[in-house]
């Protein structure tokens, strides 16, 4: 409170003080002048309205004494006397001490205030002996004023109430407005409002003045339900209230389905238990039986609804609230995200492209700031869609411990790095190709405990998980300690298989390769964990639309380690840049290994054989040109790229290496579903398209058309 | 165009602390010194609500009330009623009367601008 206040409350009472002595003395002469205690009892009650107001507390519980006598002579209930006169004059001579003295701060005697306070109270004690039960309480100042609509503030826990609120016809005319009762209401929580319009009557006989809407409403808050009331605490007598709290909010109910519709409108005294059991005989939805039968009226089934949606979404937002301080997101919008970034990083680099030619450093700098930002913005919407590869991992020990235990084994799992982060379609896809090679160690890896021990090996058998970043790329290794893979098991397959001639002398690891090949399994019994051998040429195939790759390292009797490469995001990738006669293409990055020159003199000297001497080592390549039917004439020098594909090498024959290029890969339409050696395409910076090109898929294609040829 | 409100009130001090903190809040505010002041000043005025005493000189605040229930423009404009704690029963009366809500006395200026927003929006 504002000092100018107090000051012009000091004055007022002053003027009230002289006013109340005038009156007080004429009373003396005329005590039966209604007018004059009318006067008197005003002068007193304003003195204790406006000094409670303005901090005077003091003088309003003390005036308030006085109040309560004149109060009772003012209705004729006490006569005025000499006594009375004297008290009150000596009252307002108190008062004023204690108006004076709050300017001085000195404190006034309370002796002399509480002897006329007794003094006013004896008269009311004495008025209440002479009959008359009628008597207003003297009863001290609340503290507080009595409930506005402010409400209380600070708990924790949610209430959730259903209200119906019909307010009568009149209610305007109490200048009520409902519709700012239910503004109320929404800024109190998460609230929703259906409106009732059965009642509203034909426009001929609608008085424009009388309200016929009527409301049902549930409300979620986390004030109390005294806080509710007060919302309606003016309306209270210009309507009919229900309030019913339906949902203490205390602990959080595990189960998210709320009451049945016919439930709701049974508790509501809409329904009776009967009718909804007579209706739910045939087959529709109770909402639509309810309506049909004109049982009741559409707006109460509507809101019964609107109770049962409320109270879902509220407990679904509690559990979310409980699960930890993240939110949950639809897919689908991360997906929209990452799309409008890849638009963005295109944009950029049209941007930085016409700043570097127009040369304008103003320009210039713009376009690295935007670079630099991009380049941001795209990191950390990547990293939104990255998922831990604890949540995969985790899955995979019920897997072995089941697994081991229906094939007689003991295996313990162990897993590392479970925090490395991945994308959330790779890790999705790789669910797949990690049970098959976890199933392989399990079912062919890992020996039985006796054989084992026999070994001189502990009887448990371990695989262990790894998960490990390394640049652009998230390493996986499924380790197991068991026999190992058989050289000359596959070495005999593949023969029989004829993947290779018998005298052919490979590296061990393009040996193990081999199992990848469809249809190769070296198991001596087929079982029914892992299968008849089209395991692994289909983890291969999963990991080659990831854009990985797969290796597998063994010894024998000390068991194998098949190595997963990665990429860490599919929506992005760095990939190299070539040019085909004007055409430009995009090869994933990932499985390149560089880059050298063809002249024609190279060509000439294959004798018309598609390989190419490369660092001492014969390489064999796929003139792209010629493979894709382009026209033109090819440059003197060409470019092979070179690749390593299962292991092998192979070339690519392009035009021109333009470099390397940060590509955003767009999916191609479903027109083009059937085209297997482009993954997708990606727009260029000067808004040219180029292919992204799948080279496992091309060299395979290639191979296919090279057989059929000869 | 910020909304206008007039307070009646025969005690000077509770027409500044009201007007000061109306003023404060953005209304527009008028100022009565009893109901038939009101009565005079709100003849062909526009207002959006109405702040009234209860216990006045001349005519009081349920009378104030019932006479601009009467009066066509003012039928279903908000007005409160300033009462003391004393007086439930004048509350009733008020309410009868066609008051939209009340207000206890004493109040601060939040109490006050809280029940304000309530019946005015």
């Amino acid at each position: 409170m504002t000092d100018i206040h107090q000051q012009a409350f000091q004055e007022e009472a002053r003027e009230l003080l002289c006013e109340l002595e005038t009156a007080l003395l004429e009373l003396e002469s005329t005590p039966a002048d209604q007018e004059l205690i009318g006067r008197v009892f005003r002068a007193m009650h304003t003195i204790k309205g406006s000094g409670a107001m303005f901090g005077f507390e003091d003088i309003a519980s003390f005036t308030h004494n006085v109040e309560t006598v004149y109060d009772l002579v003012r209705n004729g209930k006490m006569p005025v006397t000499k006594d009375l006169i004297d008290l009150t004059l000596s009252a307002c001579d108190q008062i004023r001490k204690m108006v004076e003295a709050f300017d001085t701060a000195t404190v006034t005697s309370d002796e002399n205030t509480e002897k006329i306070v007794s003094a006013f109270r004896g008269l009311l004690q004495d008025a209440k002996a002479q009959g008359g039960d009628t008597l207003p309480q003297g009863v001290p100042l609340p503290d507080s004023p009595e409930p506005t609509a402010v409400g209380d503030l600070g708990k924790e826990k949610s209430l959730t109430c259903r209200i119906r609120f019909r307010p009568h016809h009149d209610i305007f005319s109490y200048g009520t407005n409902p519709v700012l009762l239910l503004k109320e209401l929404r800024d109190l929580g998460v609230c929703h409002i259906v409106a009732h319009t059965d009642a509203i009557p034909e426009l001929a006989e609608i008085d424009p003045e009388s309200c016929y809407a009527y409301w049902d409403i549930i409300l979620t808050t986390t004030q109390s339900l005294n806080a509710v009331r007060d919302v309606f605490i003016f309306a209270e007598d210009n309507c009919e209230l229900k309030i019913d709290v339906i949902d203490e909010g205390a602990a959080v109910d595990e189960d998210l389905d709320y009451k049945k519709v016919g439930e709701i409108l049974i508790e509501r005294g809409d329904l009776s238990g009967e009718e909804v059991k007579n209706l739910l005989g045939t087959q529709k939805r109770i909402g639509e039986l309810l309506v049909d039968s004109g049982l009741i009226d559409p707006g109460k089934v509507e809101s019964a609804l609107a109770e049962q949606k409320h109270v879902r979404e509220i407990r679904q937002k509690k559990q979310a609230a409980e699960s930890a301080a993240s939110i949950r997101v639809p897919a689908e919008k991360l997906d929209g995200l990452v799309n409008m970034v890849g638009e963005l990083v295109t944009l950029q680099s049209r941007l930085s492209q016409i700043a570097g030619k127009m040369a304008d450093m103003r320009l210039i700098q713009i376009a690295e700031d935007v670079e630099r930002l991009t380049a941001e913005i795209r990191d950390n919407t990547m990293s939104i869609r990255m998922l831990p590869i604890g949540t995969l991992f985790s899955k995979f020990q019920r897997l072995v411990r089941d697994l081991s235990r229906d094939l007689g084994k003991e295996i313990v799992l162990t897993t590392e790095g479970e925090e490395t982060e991945l994308d959330k379609t790779v890790i999705e896809r790789l669910n797949d190709p990690l049970v098959h090679l976890i199933r392989n160690s399990i079912d062919h890896g890992i020996e039985l405990p006796g054989v084992r021990e026999a070994a001189g090996k502990p009887g448990q058998g371990h695989i262990h998980l790894t998960a490990e970043h390394s640049g652009a790329n998230v390493f996986l290794k499924i380790q197991d300690d068991g026999a190992g893979l058989n050289i000359e098991a596959i070495r005999a397959k593949a023969v029989e298989k004829g993947l290779i001639p018998p005298d052919a002398v490979l590296p061990e690891k393009e040996l193990f390769s081999l199992i990848f090949q469809p249809g190769f399994s070296t198991a001596q019994t087929v079982t029914s964990v892992s299968g008849r051998g089209v395991g692994m040429d289909v983890v291969r195939k999963s990991i080659d639309t990831l854009q990985g790759s797969i290796e597998i390292e063994s010894i024998k009797g000390q068991g194998s380690t098949v190595t997963l490469k990665l990429p860490l995001t599919l929506a992005i990738i760095d990939g190299l840049l070539v040019k085909i006669d004007e055409q430009f293409f995009v090869m994933p990055l990932s499985i390149i290994e560089e880059c050298v020159e063809l002249s024609r003199e190279d060509v000439a000297k294959a004798h018309g054989k598609k390989i190419a001497e490369i660092r001492g080592e014969i390489v064999p390549y796929i003139h792209l040109r010629g493979h894709f039917m382009m026209g033109g004439n090819a440059p003197l020098i060409e470019q092979i790229v070179t690749a390593r594909i299962d292991g092998l090498r192979i070339g690519f024959v392009v035009d021109q290496v333009v470099g390397e290029y940060q590509t955003v890969i767009k999916t191609l339409g479903r027109a083009y579903r059937n085209v297997v050696e482009v993954s997708g395409a990606t727009i260029l910076g000067d808004g040219h398209v180029a292919l992204i090109l799948d080279l496992p898929r091309l060299l395979q294609k290639a191979e296919m058309e090279e057989r059929i040829r000869t | 165009m910020s909304k206008v409100i007039m307070t009646v009130d025969d005690s000077a001090s509770v027409r500044q602390m009201v007007c000061f903190t109306l003023k404060n809040a953005g209304y527009t505010v008028l100022e009565a010194i009893d109901g038939n002041d009101a009565l005079s000043k709100l003849d062909g005025a526009a207002v959006n609500m109405v702040l009234t005493d209860l216990n006045m000189p001349n005519l009081d605040g349920i009378g104030l009330i019932r006479a601009l229930r009467a009066k066509t423009e003012f039928k279903f404009i908000p007005i409160v009623l300033l009462t003391t704690e004393s007086q439930a029963e004048k509350k009733q009366e008020g309410k009868a009367a066609g008051a939209t809500g009340w207000i206890v006395k004493p109040f601060n200026p939040e109490q006050l601008l809280a029940v304000i927003k309530k019946v005015l929006g």
